[in-house]
């Protein structure tokens, strides 16, 4: 089993990192009035955790029977019947489900699947009906849609249901929606915390850490305990014992992409954007979502690459003046290049094919950067 | 779980004012409507401002208050934008419903229970100009029997024939002042503390919005029990503290690109909505005074057009690192004039 897996917390009670969000949500569910609820905060951060051990402190032990089911749903939606199909993951209590997989019938999950599902409801041990949990994730990749409709099914369902939103962004959830949950912000844990998190399972397992090591794999993470972790149990296959000086290896297809980032650095021409292209596709194919290689990696590997370079170009460049003019343009050169990732990520999102947009990026980097190498250096 | 229990019940709800009397900071449209109660007779209605001062209850109120709990069922027909409003809904049940005649005036236990039906359409600004139209000569034809009320957010989106039609009456922002002291009953009927300071942090964070104030006290007193701080307030409301938005704006200013970079960074992974960042933003670069005017200019359009990319999806780390390196450039433009 992965260290991610196995060294998840099961009950509120062993949460360490957000403790006392997981405490005030004991308090929520011990009062038996649990409003619908919207996780949000970036990945990693432990939302999903969290999500699970809220739900096994509601309904026991029992929620950790899970089965993973395929079901093909027919839903009638006025002139012709569609057909959707859908992975769900339930217990006796909880189902969960992520709506958005369904593209853009989104709108009917929304509508009929959840309404029968919320009809279903489970009968206690002194035959009470009790309550249903639905756990939708991706909130936010729902279309306009199905977020309007999903707002009336909250409103109808909700004495049969409770709602468990999870989404990276709140601000692509509707204010209608957010307005009826109980919001609660999931931040990144610390470079400290997760240090924290890495010694515990260092001990767990028994390993040996060098002074550093962890609080260098926590800095590497980007404030993701997932990847501190994952990145962890890579190293630990690697190499062990472990030596204070190990290199911390990226994940291939990061490193991949910071080839990429440094063959444009080398040489602009159609021919090299050519074989770019041929790179950006391979990545494609290997299901990295387009906005994750045009955001943080791109935008990051040229800032970081560039940041090096113009190193380089200040300490060859001993003249005032043009140290001065060069540093100016430094700072102009990031702008503009931050400013055209968001132009095309923008365009990517309105467009249907992404790799057209990265390509647009790829050659107006290109553009940019040349024309400033030749009005500097002529 | 338990089924509901009575706790549950939205606070909003449970605290809304019963009586055309009890609606607060509205002076105006009380008057007019405690009039009607007397004289029985009211004109058609549009009542219009900005979301939580007001406006369903003052029409539900009044509504109750004239017809009493019996006669409400068969006298007031309610739609609100959940309900089907299209062309056809206008043509047939507002037609059919406005269309019936009733018993004239006599006062019923207690009640005035005026000769006419009263019809709210609740959020009519999302009503389409065809189905407005088509109301034109339905409230014409049938004035004797029919009054209706409009409730709507802007009063730009009704059409001119259908405003000028009603008594328009525009309802105000809550004060501070009357907020406090609405939130202050709550409190005390819900036993909760609540010190001046948490008092005076939900006033300003709700902008005069009863309803969202109410809803973050409800949220808040759920999760962190009866005694309420305004830290508290601030997480549960989803507001960015304001710490935060200012350290990001020293970041512009210093006009180091890694520093403001990092700075970012750090919004991203804190997991504020960025959303609520640009518009927080914007607050601090409209009270900034030693910017010029085509500085404050500059900054606002980005913020605008960012905002726009975030509604269609755009992703939110490079949508704030624009905005940020905007504001930079547009701040340091100054210096060199």
């Amino acid at each position: 089993m992965l260290w991610v897996d196995k060294y998840r917390p099961k009950t509120l009670d062993q949460i360490t990192v957000h403790q006392d969000v997981a405490q005030n949500l004991k308090k929520l569910v011990t009062e038996q009035d649990c409003p619908h609820l919207l996780f949000f905060g970036p990945s990693g951060s432990g939302k999903k955790t969290l999500v699970m051990a809220l739900i096994r402190q509601m309904f026991g032990a029992s929620a950790e029977k899970v089965k993973v089911e395929n079901k093909t749903w027919k839903v009638d939606a006025g002139t012709r019947n569609v057909e959707i199909e859908l992975t769900t993951i339930s217990s006796t209590n909880h189902v969960e489900l992520t709506p958005s997989d369904a593209g853009f019938q989104d709108r009917y999950i929304v509508q009929e699947i959840i309404k029968d599902m919320a009809k279903n409801r489970p009968i206690d041990s002194k035959g009470k009906r009790g309550h249903k949990v639905l756990v939708l994730n991706d909130v936010d990749k729902l279309s306009r849609e199905a977020q309007h409709s999903l707002r009336r099914t909250m409103e109808k369902y909700s004495s049969y249901c409770r709602l468990i939103l999870c989404c990276n962004s709140s601000s692509r959830v509707t204010e209608a929606i957010r307005s009826r949950c109980l919001n609660v912000r999931i931040n990144g844990p610390t470079d400290d915390q997760i240090v924290k998190v890495l010694e515990f399972i260092g001990k767990k397992e028994g390993l040996q850490l060098p002074s550093g090591f962890a609080s260098r794999i926590a800095e590497k993470s980007n404030r993701s305990l997932r990847r501190a972790i994952l990145s962890f149990e890579t190293c630990r296959v690697q190499q062990y014992p472990f030596v204070s000086n190990q290199a911390i290896p990226p994940m291939d297809w990061e490193e991949y992409i910071s080839e990429i980032a440094s063959d444009i650095m080398k040489e602009q021409s159609p021919k090299r954007l050519y074989q770019v292209r041929g790179k950006l596709y391979e990545l494609l194919v290997n299901c990295i979502p387009p906005e994750i290689i045009l955001k943080v990696i791109i935008l990051s590997q040229f800032l970081l690459i560039f940041s090096v370079l113009m190193c380089d170009l200040y300490y060859l460049v001993s003249q005032r003046l043009l140290y001065e003019l060069l540093k100016k343009l430094d700072a102009e050169l990031k702008h503009e290049v931050c400013h055209w990732a968001a132009y095309y990520e923008h365009r990517m999102r309105l467009g249907q094919k992404s790799i057209f947009h990265i390509e647009a990026f790829v050659a107006k980097f290109m553009s940019i950067y040349k024309s400033f190498l030749i009005s500097t250096f002529g | 779980m338990a089924p509901l229990l009575q706790s549950s019940q939205p606070w909003v709800e449970k605290y809304r004012p019963k009586q055309v009397k009890d609606v607060a900071h509205q002076d105006e449209v009380v008057r007019v409507l405690t009039n009607t109660l007397e004289t029985s007779s009211c004109p058609h209605m549009l009542f219009y401002g900005p979301p939580g001062t007001g406006k369903t209850t003052t029409a539900l109120a009044i509504a109750h208050e004239l017809f009493g709990p019996e006669l409400y069922k068969s006298r007031v027909l309610e739609l609100n934008a959940s309900d089907d409003r299209g062309i056809n809904v206008v043509r047939t049940k507002i037609k059919d419903f406005a269309g019936v005649a009733v018993s004239s005036g006599q006062r019923q236990g207690g009640y005035p229970c005026p000769p006419f039906k009263i019809i709210i359409l609740d959020e009519a600004d999302s009503m389409t100009e065809d189905a407005q139209n088509a109301l034109r000569r339905t409230m014409e034809t049938h004035s004797k029997v029919t009054r209706f009320f409009f409730i709507c957010n802007y009063i730009s989106r009704i059409i001119e024939p259908l405003a000028s039609r009603c008594a328009k009456f525009r309802f105000k922002p809550l004060s501070e002042e009357v907020m406090g002291k609405r939130i202050l009953h709550i409190s005390n009927e819900e036993g909760l503390s609540l010190d001046e300071e948490a008092l005076s942090t939900l006033s300003s964070i709700s902008q005069g919005d009863l309803r969202r104030a109410i809803t973050y006290l409800q949220s808040a007193a759920r999760l962190f029990g009866s005694s309420i701080s305004s830290k508290d307030l601030i997480s549960v409301s989803g507001i960015i503290p304001r710490e935060v938005v200012d350290e990001l704006f020293a970041a512009c200013r210093s006009g180091n690109f890694d520093l403001a970079n990092k700075e970012v960074n750090n919004v991203i992974a804190e997991g504020y909505p960025v959303a609520q960042m640009l518009s927080q933003i914007f607050e601090v670069v409209i009270e900034a005074h030693d910017l010029q005017d085509e500085q404050t200019a500059k900054i606002c359009k980005k913020l605008a057009e960012a905002d726009k990319c975030l509604v269609d999806g755009a992703d939110e780390y490079l949508q704030l690192l624009d905005v940020v390196s905007q504001t930079m450039q547009a701040l340091s433009s100054s210096m060199q004039l």
